[in-house]
């Protein structure tokens, strides 16, 4: 845990060489944040693939019983929700800390205890609601948790519960956190560091951002109203009062659709800054990838009714979400064109970085192309909730963003720890992790063709499916054996990973004109940027260089740590959680709690 | 050399796939999506095949392209800095219209497909009011008076329409081979003056033959044990299916009984009646009054159970015979049980062994089933449900009585 700071020297400042438990409890330093961010969001991805082994076991035989029905239904529930909110969302958090600020030479983020707010929030909620097992009530109704299935009268129980607490203050982290990014992107660039000159990781994190505060609010609401509907008797989505279930899905995917793009496009930020420097080329198209972009982002707000063709909406809404379904999947094409002729002329290594940003490149057209299937409406009512949708959504989610997170990982490691990853073991986690993944999610584009229905605890002999699933679950156990051989790299390579200079891949980006790992306060003082790769032309990475390596006399001061957003956090999610009791002044225990953290942030000075 | 290796490896890998795929569509899928059987599942196969074609093109000239590019370009011992390109436009301008027109040539016929999948049938169609409840389907012919569950009988060549309601959360009806999905929502109550929404499903079935299919919209924990069976019939056939649901079972009243009003007669068009005139005698166990007495070799075992089924239990609280006291809407109908192929909605093979088995203990068949067995209680939407207390004697003589009513 201490490696972000062991060579830290001769500070002056007790922040910089603090250690121990302590020191990351109150830390307001972004590189550890984005270092907790990750190690937090790691574990959830051990806890969401163990989920996901169950459900592979028990779907190996038809009419199998290895789990029972209502432990199934918590495992794909759990499964869901844990990868895109306490996995995906996360992961790429920790990159947005770690990075963004080094990208655009700032010293931290715009607001240090905001960020460690929304770390705190984010762990106390991830952790709530996993307790949920603990009471055999883990949320059971799918991660997109449609009304009415949700009410009161159908699921009784507390699954339902959890799940709506939860889910609510992971949102609350999300927000903060894309408010602070946007506001540091807009207004922390170092000198000459214009919009245009910005890394692409850096823009896909304000395209990301400005999803995260707008999309986020829109679940929030449909939360907000399942819990007066659960906690007290509101009718929103009550059929019998008038109210209407197809409104939690017309809420739910209008966040959800702009999620997706929130789960992606720090995955595309990433391999394009990998693949340019494996290349020892610029990006090709730079503003057509930038504006690509923002269009997917835009454009993202308008498709949400694509998931919904099964619904009954009437063939005008149908054919108004094919086309603006269809018109996305341009500017995605251009990206991966733009990729393709970025490597083209190219000097191409392949460290395992460079391998899987190619094969998100190549896996992730997979997953596109099976998304301009369904995007035809009456091609979607055969294949909706069916386990062809659950291939591709893996092909995107997977071999998308998580491979693009895994290439930032081998990528960035070295600057974040001072130390490469292991080369080898990083071939073979690749190679096990596209036979795994191909193995495991190519089948269920057979399956859901020949007839499976997603979230379905088990399925019937006669329907032949036998074959599809017992590969997926081979795969499966593949897949699960790559994690595993990464995670002995991470920890491997923390120890003895070999030593690594600042700049080990010779990149061009501003980060890699730091020392690996960088000092607490990132920059001695502030580099003039003139282009997008300053550290690939000779005279200006000598000028950067000068600046961003130098000594100072005197270090620069550096916001001191606080213990008081980790206590907020603390009361946040209290006034949720207390809400379960049913005790109508228990949240405003929580709630108290919160005043007082802020209260006692607010007269805490920033600097000592 | 390593990279015609990788090569030759991965074209190997290639064949074997297209043979497993090969070999694979040779087998039966009882649920595939691409065989369909009616002229609405036939506007969504051709979509499927032409839009699957474009996509196939564009993966293969992307990978192709990413193959090449991974070959060609590697870095090789020596070589100078690549030149360094920042972009090209006209390419730009290529790569942004040529996948809008793919766009435009898939978006036409989809567009026309949708209007096409959702256009109501012109001639006289056929309607079934299909309800989903966790998780059976109840099927009703308004127009014939009849009301089934799990087992939906249609006509081949006779365009059918679904109207599809839940009696509870949402539901999807999806039986692939008859075409796509469509959701199964509660109706929400409307202001006076307001029509109430449902969805509808329009095709007319070619072939005969039974057809699988199953909820498709998570409902709860035994969303993955509600199936479907459809069974197409020539018009005949059909037409007599509809003759004897809509009588009494031979067995489903004592003799000495007078069966409760038929109210089915009302309900039956001229046409139906004529033809049923010429059927009616050679319909298996009809209206013969002799195989009411003789047909059933445990007669006494199966008027026992009419005893349970009517005195001894409340089975009549949940479920309906058609013909006979017993009215429930809760629960399935029960009319010709004897008849269905399976029970629990497609769950077990319907032998009077497994009728007992579910009667005495349904959860341990269908996990979530909401309906009590012989030892616990269930509650249904907050109505609690007492264990029903049957032995094993009760249970037997049930078992036979649904059973004998074929």
């Amino acid at each position: 845990m201490s490696v972000a700071t062991e060579t830290a020297q001769a500070p002056q400042i007790a922040h910089s060489e603090a250690k121990g438990f302590w020191s990351w409890v109150t830390t307001v330093d972004h590189k550890r944040i984005g270092i907790m961010y990750f190690l937090t969001s790691f574990f959830f991805l051990f806890v969401g693939g163990l989920e996901a082994m169950l459900i592979r076991i028990q779907l190996m035989r038809p009419e199998n019983a290895f789990i029972s029905a209502e432990t199934y239904n918590q495992m794909f529930t759990m499964h869901g929700t844990t990868m895109v909110f306490l996995v995906a969302m996360p992961m790429a958090v920790a990159f947005f800390n770690y990075l963004v600020p080094l990208q655009i030479g700032a010293r931290d983020v715009a607001f240090p205890r905001l960020n460690a707010l929304s770390y705190w929030i984010y762990l106390f909620g991830g952790i709530f609601i996993n307790t949920s097992f603990l009471f055999g009530a883990a949320p059971n109704t799918s991660w997109v948790g449609y009304a009415n299935l949700t009410s009161g009268v159908f699921e009784p129980g507390r699954n339902v519960e959890f799940w709506i607490i939860g889910l609510s203050i992971l949102g609350i982290s999300s927000i903060l956190g894309g408010v602070n990014f946007i506001t540091t992107i807009i207004n922390l660039r170092a000198p000459g560091m214009k919009l245009m000159r910005m890394p692409l990781f850096t823009w896909m994190t304000l395209v990301t951002s400005f999803l995260l505060v707008t999309a986020i609010p829109v679940v929030a609401v449909a939360l907000i109203l399942l819990a007066f509907d659960r906690f007290f008797g509101a009718n929103f989505y009550e059929v019998t009062a008038g109210g209407d279930p197809i409104l939690w899905q017309h809420l739910f995917w209008l966040f959800g659709h702009p999620e997706v793009y929130i789960l992606i496009l720090p995955s595309f930020g990433i391999i394009s800054d990998v693949i340019p420097t494996f290349s020892k080329k610029p990006l090709f198209g730079y503003p057509v990838v930038v504006y690509a972009g923002i269009l997917i982002g835009f454009i993202g707000w308008g498709v949400w009714s694509h998931h919904m063709f099964t619904v009954g909406l009437g063939p005008i809404a149908d054919s108004f979400f094919v086309a603006s379904t269809m018109i996305i999947a341009i500017p995605t094409g251009i990206k991966i064109f733009n990729w393709l002729a970025t490597m083209w002329g190219g000097a191409l290594r392949f460290p395992t970085a460079m391998l899987f940003a190619v094969g998100v490149v190549a896996v992730f057209t997979v997953g596109g192309l099976s998304g301009v299937m369904h995007a035809s409406a009456p091609i979607d009512l055969q294949q909706h909730d069916s386990y062809f949708v659950v291939a591709h959504f893996h092909y995107v989610l997977v071999g998308g963003a998580l491979m693009g997170l895994f290439s930032g990982l081998y990528y960035w490691f070295p600057k974040a720890t001072g130390r490469k990853m292991s080369e080898s073991l990083g071939k073979w986690h690749f190679w096990t992790t596209m036979v795994g993944f191909n193995l495991t999610f190519f089948p269920m584009h057979f399956s859901g063709l020949f007839g499976m229905p997603r979230r379905t605890w088990t399925y019937q002999a006669e329907l032949n499916l036998e074959t599809w699933n017992q590969l997926s679950t081979v795969g499966a156990f593949i897949f699960s054996i790559a994690s595993l051989i990464l995670v002995w790299n991470v920890f491997r390579s923390l120890r003895k990973g070999e030593r690594a200079p600042a700049n080990p891949w010779n990149a061009g980006t501003l980060e890699w004109s730091i020392p690996s790992p960088p000092h607490h306060y990132n920059f001695p003082s502030l580099p003039e940027i003139r282009s997008r790769e300053p550290l690939w032309d000779d005279q200006e990475r000598d000028e950067v260089e000068k600046v961003t390596l130098a000594e100072p006399d005197h270090e620069p001061e550096m916001p001191s740590p606080s213990f008081w957003p980790a206590f907020t956090a603390l009361g946040v999610v209290a006034t949720w959680v207390l809400i379960m009791t049913g005790i109508w002044w228990m949240p405003l225990v929580g709630l108290a709690f919160t005043a007082l953290g802020i209260f006692s942030w607010a007269f805490q000075p920033a600097f000592r | 050399m390593k990279n015609v290796k990788t090569l030759r490896w991965t074209r190997n890998l290639g064949l074997m796939l297209t043979v497993a795929f090969l070999s694979a569509c040779g087998e039966e899928y009882l649920q595939s999506t691409i065989n369909p059987v009616t002229d609405y599942g036939e506007v969504t196969h051709n979509l499927y095949v032409q839009v699957f074609w474009w996509t196939m093109i564009i993966l293969v000239v992307v990978l192709a392209v990413l193959g090449y590019v991974l070959i060609r370009f590697r870095e090789r011992p020596g070589q100078e800095k690549p030149r360094q390109i920042h972009g090209h436009m006209g390419l730009e301008i290529a790569w942004t219209i040529a996948p809008a027109l793919i766009v435009v040539a898939i978006v036409i016929p989809t567009i026309q497909g949708v209007f096409a999948v959702q256009r109501p049938p012109d001639g006289d169609a056929l309607v079934v009011e299909v309800v989903g409840k966790r998780y059976w389907w109840r099927f009703h012919y308004p127009e014939l008076g009849v009301t089934t569950a799990n087992e939906l009988y249609l006509p081949v060549g006779r365009p059918v329409s679904l109207r599809l309601e839940s009696g509870d959360v949402i539901h999807s009806f999806w039986v692939p081979q008859l075409g796509g999905k469509r959701d199964v929502n509660p109706v929400v109550t409307k202001p006076e003056g307001e029509e109430a929404k449902r969805n509808w499903m329009h095709f007319t079935i070619r072939e005969e033959g039974v057809f699988w299919g199953q909820c498709a919209e998570f409902c709860g924990e035994a969303h993955s044990l509600m199936g479907i069976r459809v069974v197409a019939q020539n018009a005949e056939d059909f037409q007599r299916w509809v003759e004897d649901w809509r009588t009494a079972a031979p067995t489903a009243n004592a003799p000495d009984e007078t069966p409760a009003e038929d109210t089915a007669g009302e309900a039956g068009t001229p046409s139906s009646a004529e033809s049923a005139g010429p059927d009616g005698g050679s319909g298996p166990g009809a209206q013969d009054p002799t195989a009411r007495t003789t047909a059933f070799p445990d007669d006494a075992l199966v008027a026992r159970g009419r005893e349970v089924f009517f005195r001894e239990s409340y089975c009549v609280l949940c479920h309906a015979i058609e013909g006979t006291p017993a009215v429930g809407e809760i629960g399935p109908n029960l009319t010709r049980l004897g008849r269905r192929s399976t029970i629990g909605a497609g769950m077990l093979e319907n032998t009077p062994e497994n009728l007992e088995a579910w009667i005495r203990d349904p959860i341990s068949v269908k996990p979530g089933v909401q309906m009590p067995g012989a030892q616990y209680d269930v509650t249904y939407e907050g109505l609690t449900f007492p264990p029903t207390n049957l032995d094993d004697e009760q249970i037997r003589a049930l078992a036979a009585y649904l059973s004998s009513m074929k």
